[in-house]
């Protein structure tokens, strides 16, 4: 099989190495021309994103040293570099690709992401001429893996991150977010990347308050919401149904004593609160009152963390049925290998 | 050839009138069957993981209810009335009004998880009206008394109803207590949303006690002896209802106390369907 791949991805080294080799998707039909120029080469494709840097070769250049390819490709390799690169031959190269597709050799392992952006490095290939018989097959065939896994195996389930995690327990309590409105006390990072979260999921309704209320009304005109004035939040409970705490408070500014009242006048709505802040914003007691569920960073963390367990439980499931794949994609090269041979006449003795 | 082709076909459709007029409880053998199946699919579906398929359930539930369907229908062809003249017909009508209930809003709420608790309780209710005493296939016709008729299904009708509703009921009491524990398992994820299971559990009470208001309320126009221990306990249910009612439109009553309570009165209502059978004075409608 002369095919293989190499580069380097977050497993062999870190942001600062990855940086100097990536290739922005402004450069990439200008690499694959000069991948094309590169002696050897039959068929090539470039994987780049932010963790890894990956070329897929097929013909000659495969059993080049990689070294010595990427200080031809990039014009200078630093020492140092050297031992960050890998390459993998043959059947390595193909489970490789499978497990990339799957999401397997992500950092958050079952992200879906990679995908799109292998097929995008795959159109960008096809577009400049640079792939061929061998790389179509492999990549289309790497689609088809990438979409098996994630259909039939429980890679892809749950949340592994904090902002998600609270998004998905809000929609296990609402149903759709649309009509639900929400407010954020503190308009820091997290705040803003809950908004996002909140918003892609259908929420209309932000409000967002903080003791500055300049930065309050940055983060408002960001996610489309409201500003509140920070001694005015109080006023917006009655009807509110997701809090998502994280000012820098030194104490508790959601009590019982603050809430209970208010409580009474809201029914059966269920409050949910998330507190991200530190130390907490919201005291631990609030989550014994009836409706109200209090998730704090440590409970989020940790649903986070058990789906992250459970993916990778599920990882050994993904890579039985990639070695099915790779073995039937290394039969499928033995024999169109052996057509050619049967195809130009060579008389070779048999097996 | 045309008249002995149509002669051919009435033979065999009056034999298979004859076998399904003649062996009725079929219908309920085979929606107990399809009950069974549905429940135990839908109920290993949820809690291993494993890929779901609710259309197939859906499916199950539906040839049920079909012949559930046509088991009344045979009875009610043959008594000339609404077939609630045996326990054996009333469990049945039970549980076809709580499949038609679960059919028409399963769908709208995204509840249709609420079939791995109503199928199980359907299957039961028609394994029960299987082995009542049998009657009569072909009994004698009483005439009709039309406030009879709307007392008796409108009742039943909204037994369904609040079955339903002590069913969303749990379902929230399982959902609630995942969330407090702040440790939900996977099967949190796969329930429905716990305000979808207040809402349902609101409309489904309300629809309940308007129809077992009327019910109750016909009663009376019945025309024969009033069994008072049955109007007692009715009423008793009655105001339960109404009490669960009047607190959720005051806001006085939390939302997990609404669910326990409807769990709690459709667990009376159901012991009034046996005990007063053996306690009352006065024997089943007829």
């Amino acid at each position: 099989m002369n095919i293989s791949c190499f580069g380097l991805s977050h497993q062999t080294a870190g942001v600062e190495i990855r940086e100097r080799f990536a290739i922005p998707d402004s450069g990439l039909p200008e690499a694959l021309l000069r991948l094309k120029a590169v002696q050897g080469l039959e068929e090539g494709l470039i994987v780049s994103t932010c963790n890894r840097t990956e070329f897929y070769v097929a013909g000659a250049v495969a059993q080049l040293p990689v070294p010595q390819f990427f200080h031809e490709f990039y014009r200078g390799l630093k020492s140092g570099d050297e031992p960050h690169l890998f390459q993998l031959p043959a059947a390595g190269c193909v489970r490789h690709l499978f497990r990339v597709v799957s999401g397997l050799e992500s950092m958050a392992v079952g992200e879906t992401e990679i995908f799109g952006q292998v097929k995008r490095a795959y159109e960008a290939a096809v577009r400049e001429q640079v792939t061929g018989r061998r790389l179509n097959k492999l990549f289309q065939r790497s689609f088809h893996v990438g979409k098996q896994v994630r259909s039939s195996t429980a890679i892809g389930r749950g949340n592994i991150s904090v902002a998600s995690v609270a998004v998905e327990l809000a929609e296990q309590i609402f149903g759709e977010l649309e009509g639900c409105k929400i407010m954020l006390l503190g308009a820091g990072d997290t705040s803003e990347k809950m908004a996002r979260s909140f918003k892609s999921r259908g929420a209309r309704q932000i409000f967002v308050s903080n003791r500055s209320f300049d930065r309050a009304k940055a983060l408002a005109e960001e996610t489309g919401g409201r500003a509140v004035r920070f001694d005015e939040w109080g006023r917006e409970f009655t009807d509110l149904d997701i809090l998502v705490s994280s000012t820098a408070a030194p104490h508790a500014i959601v009590t019982v004593e603050k809430i209970a009242p208010i409580l009474r006048r809201r029914g059966d709505r269920p409050l949910f609160m998330i507190d991200v802040a530190f130390p907490r914003d919201i005291e631990p007691e609030v989550h014994r009152l009836e409706g109200v569920y209090v998730y704090d960073l440590d409970a989020l963390q940790l649903m986070a963390e058990r789906s992250m367990q459970a993916r990778q439980q599920e990882a050994a499931d993904c890579d039985r049925l990639i070695a099915k794949h790779v073995a039937d994609f290394q039969a499928w090269m033995e024999k169109s290998v052996d057509s050619m041979i049967g195809h130009v006449g060579l008389n070779l003795p048999p097996r | 050839m045309a008249e002995r082709s149509r002669l051919i076909l009435s033979m065999h459709l009056d034999f298979v009138a004859s076998f399904i007029f003649a062996s009725d409880r079929t219908w309920i053998w085979l929606a107990t069957y399809c009950f069974a199946v549905a429940s135990a699919y839908s109920t290993y579906s949820l809690f291993s993981g494993k890929f779901m398929a609710p259309r197939l359930t859906l499916a199950l539930v539906f040839a049920g209810f079909l012949c559930q369907t046509v088991f009344l229908g045979i009875r009610g062809h043959a008594v000339g009335r609404c077939p609630i003249t045996n326990f054996s017909e009333l469990l049945t009508f039970l549980s076809w009004s709580m499949i038609l209930i679960y059919l028409l809003i399963g769908s709208s709420y995204r509840l249709s998880l609420l079939g791995v608790f109503t199928t199980p309780f359907a299957a039961a209710l028609s394994v029960f009206a299987v082995f009542q005493p049998t009657t009569p296939a072909f009994p004698v016709r009483h005439p009709v008394n039309p406030w009879l008729e709307v007392h008796t299904s409108f009742s039943i009708v909204a037994c369904g109803a609040f079955a339903l509703a002590g069913f969303a009921g749990l379902m929230y009491l399982v959902q609630e207590r995942q969330l407090k524990t702040r440790r939900p398992s996977s099967l949190f994820f796969r329930l429905p949303p716990i305000r979808t299971l207040v809402v349902a559990n609101s409309r489904l009470l309300w629809f309940g006690f308007v129809l077992f208001t009327i019910g109750l309320g016909t009663g009376f126009l019945i025309g024969q002896d009033v069994d008072w221990l049955k109007v007692a306990w009715s009423s008793v249910i009655w105001a339960i209802y109404g009490g669960i009612l009047v607190a959720r439109i005051r806001r006085t009553m939390a939302a997990r106390w609404v669910a326990t309570l409807s769990i709690i009165a459709f667990s009376l209502l159901l012991s009034m369907f046996w005990g007063i059978r053996f306690i009352s004075e006065v024997p089943p409608v007829r």
